[in-house]
């Protein structure tokens, strides 16, 4: 009798222990999770103060001139005078006559600093549309140096960074301002043209079109092999030393560094099959060998999960074993097979280092129209970005990280909602 | 059926890529080379390519060894049309490049950058010599007796050289693949070296085992690898005053409410004392062009004519804003004519 009640106290009393236990690992787990939100928090908050501010870039209000005479031009279908046209007179012409009364070859340098030196360009892009406007004039808003941007926005957030200014400069801003004459607009350009090493007329463009491109090529060809390769390996390999042989091998790739398919990728693509350097093809092919592994490890998961049930009744029914499997095991299999190489495609699109050996790290402005077109891709831009001397390229960095992340964060959105769509229980 | 297409459409794919692949010839002009020279060519290409409506050229940052083995690999549209190097051809490379068919090889000296040792501007600029620089960074210092080696004992700038702060020696610099940890140990290192007289005897003597003791960069957590990337170190001098960092000219211009650079035998770094060479840490920018591709690759001789423009390279000109330091006024003037004209080299040059 002593004894039970004995068991009853020991009991009761180890009851309230296990309770505190479990309720100290339930904060363990919550410390945790919320340690991790706070530093995905903090990451994002650091990429967003940063880069907010390259969607908006600031413009200047000009008086223009389309003066045959001072572009050097009468004919805008000549390629030779095209070529050799004097555009960037046009703003420099007008900022003389916003402030006639500089003078001297040091001052008149750093007034024709406020606009961004691509000016004349775009002014020319804009006349070759719409060529009446030659000999016309107009009032036109034209993109600002790079410096004059990032001093302007400093001033509107009370910090002003004037070290890559002169004082004259600083002054003529102001007199900008208090006209009106300056301001922030959106930033087309970071989405509609390609690298450039002057940062107010960089954007992604070409970046985000080589990725598309590398993609599409990785997609082609990682997605059949791999699923080909789980269908093989699940189904129809024998089980011997030589599958677990196999098996362990991508296993092992699986967990390879990336760089090293990179060296592999510069090996045989571009030395030896002589596929040309930096083009998507080749950036397609290299990450096709890295994904590969991931999609054969879930494809196969995915094949396994399929109760042998539905085998078994297909078999029965006098089906044959490729019919099985192509009928029945494949549509049930599928789901899972994208959702991996969902997963497969937005890691290979945040790859950079074994596009290092290929030459896709490269400076590239011409945007890729095609798969032999030298291109980069993302991950690449963002890289060459943060590592360059220029203020203004912080921000741009962040946008550009920015925009990355999004993409990646709506791919695997989508691998989780394409698995709970389609996700089937037995 | 469906099978049948997919199977169709992946050997299709396959087909198409190698046959693009194999056969294409190359409009558009490929350049590797030095990561100090890449911010230059890349705006000299960019501008090229949109002044002259042609394909923009394609530039990589390979480092100026790793440059210098591509463009010597051989000739042909596989193969760069032109690199960049922060130093000049070596003699062993120039005699890979003959080896592969390179024969007539251009170069081309575009300019000066400097390197600069540089702190936070919260607090006071240093007043450095090569020599204080070599006490403080190498592995191992002269000891007591003459002829004896030392791990490098020193801690603080203090015990270095009496006039300095005493403030812990801490300083970050780029990895030893980089061309500027190079230059840094060949100008400012071997530089203050060879001010000890017994190792500036040493090196007739025995070279290697001079270099060795100038080059050689003390291991113990002092002298800290920040990567390649110079604005993570400008980011880190920021946040710890009692630091410096190593790094290029164009970043200390661009910076300059950030950070100072130090003095080094009492000459500040800026345009003008790098220009008229009196900071002594400063190092020539090359690049180099294979003749035979002028004419086969289509834009080469109008991408040297931007590069060797006044406009490009000149004192006001537009690399010169981007921190580039150019020649003075009669060798760029000879330098712009050779390139004009494809001058090569005669391998008669003195490579080290």
């Amino acid at each position: 009798m002593s004894k039970s009640v004995d068991n009853l106290e020991k009991i009761r009393k180890s009851l309230s222990r296990r309770n505190r236990a479990e309720k100290r690992f339930r904060f363990y787990g919550v410390t945790a999770v919320l340690i991790g939100l706070a530093a995905v928090m903090l990451l994002f908050t650091d990429i967003v103060s940063k880069g907010h501010g390259a969607f908006r870039i600031a413009y200047l209000q000009l008086d223009i001139t389309y003066d045959q005479d001072l572009i050097g031009i009468d004919n805008l279908t000549d390629p030779q005078q095209l070529a050799l046209g004097n555009w960037q007179a046009m703003p420099k012409v007008s900022l003389r006559n916003q402030f006639p009364d500089v003078s001297g070859r040091k001052d008149k340098r750093s007034l024709y600093g406020l606009v961004s030196n691509g000016a004349g360009f775009d002014l020319k892009d804009r006349l070759l549309e719409n060529p009446l406007l030659l000999g016309d004039s107009e009032t036109l808003w034209v993109l600002a140096d790079d410096d004059i941007d990032t001093y302007y926005k400093s001033w509107l957030d009370g910090e002003p960074y004037d070290a890559r200014l002169t004082a004259k400069q600083v002054a003529w801003i102001h007199e900008l301002h208090d006209q009106g004459k300056i301001r922030l607009q959106f930033n087309s350009n970071l989405f509609t043209r390609g690298d450039s090493r002057e940062p107010e007329q960089a954007g992604i463009r070409g970046a985000v079109m080589g990725s598309l491109l590398t993609l599409i090529l990785t997609l082609l060809l990682s997605f059949p092999i791999g699923v080909s390769a789980a269908i093989y390996l699940e189904e129809f390999a024998p089980k011997n030393a030589w599958t677990d042989f196999i098996e362990v091998n991508i296993n092992n790739l699986a967990a390879v560094p990336s760089i090293i398919f990179g060296l592999l990728g510069l090996a045989i693509f571009i030395n030896f099959f002589h596929v040309p350097r930096s083009v998507p093809i080749v950036g397609g092919l290299v990450l096709t060998l890295m994904t590969l592994p991931t999609i054969i490890i879930t494809s196969r998961a995915a094949i396994k999960s399929v109760p042998p049930s539905i085998r078994e009744a297909a078999l029965g029914m006098g089906a044959s074993k490729y019919q099985m499997v192509l009928h029945h095991v494949l549509p049930l299999a599928l789901p899972g097979m994208l959702t991996g190489a969902i997963i497969g495609m937005a890691q290979a699109l945040g790859e950079s280092a074994p596009l290092l050996m290929i030459g896709m790290v490269a400076f590239i402005v011409d945007i890729p129209g095609g798969f032999s077109d030298p291109a980069t891709v993302l991950p690449v831009q963002i890289f060459l970005w943060a590592d360059s001397p220029e203020r203004a390229f912080i921000e741009k960095t962040s946008a550009a990280i920015m925009v990355l992340l999004s993409f990646l964060i709506i791919m695997n959105t989508s691998a989780v909602w394409l698995r709970k769509r389609l996700e089937r229980r037995w | 059926m469906t099978q049948r297409t997919i199977i169709t459409a992946i050997l299709f794919t396959v087909a198409s890529i190698t046959a693009t692949s194999s056969a294409m010839a190359r409009d558009s002009i490929e350049v590797v080379g030095s990561s100090t020279v890449y911010p230059f060519s890349t705006v000299v290409a960019e501008r090229y390519g949109r002044a002259s409506g042609k394909p923009t050229p394609k530039i990589e940052s390979t480092g100026s060894g790793g440059g210098m083995k591509l463009f010597c690999s051989g000739v042909g549209t596989n193969y760069p049309d032109i690199t960049n190097s922060s130093r000049r051809m070596k003699a062993s490379e120039y005699k890979l490049c003959q080896s592969n068919g390179v024969k007539e090889i251009i170069e081309v000296q575009i300019g000066y950058d400097g390197i600069v040792i540089a702190n936070s501007i919260k607090v006071a600029p240093m007043k450095l010599t090569r020599k204080d620089i070599f006490l403080a960074l190498a592995a191992q210092v002269p000891g007591e007796k003459e002829g004896e080696l030392v791990d490098n004992p020193y801690s603080t700038w203090k015990q270095v050289n009496a006039s300095l702060p005493n403030t812990a020696i801490e300083v970050l610099g780029p990895p030893p693949t980089s061309g500027t940890r190079d230059a840094f140990a060949e100008l400012a290192m071997e530089g203050g070296c060879k001010k000890i007289a017994w190792i500036a005897a040493l090196k007739k003597k025995d070279k290697s085992a001079y270099k060795a003791i100038c080059h050689t960069v003390r291991e113990d957590g002092r002298y800290i690898e920040a990567g390649e990337n110079d604005n993570l170190i400008v980011q880190k001098l920021e946040a710890n005053p009692a630091a410096l960092g190593v790094f290029g000219f164009s970043f200390l211009d661009q910076n300059a409410d950030k950070v100072q650079g130090s003095q080094i035998e009492s000459v500040e770094p800026t345009f003008e004392s790098i220009a008229d060479k009196s900071y002594p840490v400063s190092r020539p920018l090359f690049f180099y062009v294979k003749k035979a591709h002028v004419g086969v690759v289509p834009g080469i001789q109008g991408f040297l004519n931007e590069f060797a423009s006044e406009k490009a390279w000149g004192e006001e000109g537009y690399l010169a804003e981007k921190g580039m330091i150019p020649l003075p006024d009669a060798e760029r003037k000879v330098m712009a004519a050779n390139t004009r004209n494809l001058v090569p080299m005669t391998g008669k040059e003195a490579l080290k």
